[in-house]
């Protein structure tokens, strides 16, 4: 069941992935290069509603969170490195199989270095665990936990600084 | 019915389907979206074929054991619908290399492939250690409202930011 609910949904997001044009080389190097927010747009709308959504199910008992902990020494260095290499690929892990699924053959090259890196971090993973991985360990934080405000509160403040933020691309007509 | 390519889906429209859907999941599956943990499972279901006792000892391969779940079907469907999505709006395109790609650095497909093979191995290595890419972390993190979450989101884009500019300078 697990695996056919996970085949359906992936197909929901691949068609969507796909007829918004985010897994495209050239929108995904374009917002790097601050010259076409399309995924900016995907990302932040798709964050908003989700918060909202996955919240009120929470609120009503419906739904569990599984927030993954932040710890400088890995998330910090990690999310640089990430970048460092997406800038270079121009895929990211889930929309290199869309961009596939649609004749992109050049996320085959982003999808043999990423399984070839998947590979040395295994290698890598048991001197990892007692230095980068162990180093400012907060948690799993969330930012009304550690601001210590209402939940909703900072979906209100995202939901009206995300719109203000997508108005202003618009304007600049990015 | 026309031959010509649909034109794209508005950006906030399949944002927030997209958003409905993950909403969807969390609730139905009980799963938040993610990619990258499914290449750690595929690398090690393809190290097994050589070395089945080596990586069965491995402590990552412990910790996710390289078996088909959730996720790798999640994966396999997204590649799925892209391809259903392409054929039925008319915009599946062989695409040998990106065309942003090709204006700067030529159609040469050797240079194409090292570039996007050395940059898959530094973004997948940099997730695994960051524990997320842009969908668990960036989406789903983010959306939780976990600091983790907008920290690497926002480390995610600064790095890709350098990249860019290193190799596109600052032309328009």
């Amino acid at each position: 069941m697990e695996l056919i609910q996970g085949l359906v949904t992936g197909i929901l997001f691949g068609i969507l992935l796909q007829r918004a044009e985010v897994d495209r080389y050239d929108r995904q190097l374009g917002a790097l290069r601050l010259l076409d927010m399309t995924i900016v747009k995907f990302m932040l709308t798709s964050i908003l509603v989700a918060a909202v959504g996955v919240y009120l199910l929470k609120d009503l008992g419906l739904v569990k969170l599984a927030i993954k902990p932040m710890i400088l020494g890995a998330v910090i260095p990690g999310g640089l490195l990430f970048g460092l290499g997406w800038g270079l690929t121009g895929y990211c892990p889930g929309t290199s199989a869309a961009a596939l699924g649609e004749g992109r053959v050049d996320a085959i090259w982003a999808v043999l270095g990423m399984l070839v890196g998947a590979g040395l971090y295994a290698e890598a993973f048991p001197t990892l665990k007692t230095t980068l991985l162990a180093w400012g360990d907060l948690g799993k934080i969330t930012l009304p936990g550690v601001l210590g405000v209402n939940h909703w509160v900072v979906i209100g403040v995202l939901v009206v600084g995300g719109v203000g933020l997508l108005r202003w691309i618009e304007k600049k007509g990015l | 019915m026309s031959d010509t390519p649909s034109k794209p889906w508005n950006p906030y429209v399949a944002g927030a389907l997209t958003g409905l859907l993950m909403v969807a999941s969390v609730w139905v599956s009980g799963k938040y979206f993610g990619a990258s943990t499914t290449f750690v499972k595929a690398t090690g279901m393809i190290e097994s074929l050589a070395a089945s006792e080596r990586v069965q000892a491995m402590p990552y391969f412990l910790k996710e054991t390289p078996k088909v779940d959730w996720q790798f079907m999640f994966l396999i469907g997204i590649a799925l619908g892209s391809l259903a999505a392409s054929l039925a709006s008319r915009t599946f395109a062989v695409t040998p290399v990106a065309r942003t790609w090709a204006e700067r650095f030529g159609p040469s497909l050797k240079l194409r492939a090292l570039a996007g093979f050395f940059g898959g191995i530094l973004a997948m290595f940099g997730a695994r250690l960051a524990d997320g890419c842009p969908s668990g972390h960036g989406l789903s993190g983010s959306l939780q409202l976990a600091v983790s979450g907008y920290v690497a989101l926002a480390c995610f884009f600064l790095g890709g930011l350098v990249t860019a500019r290193l190799i596109f300078g600052g032309r328009k």
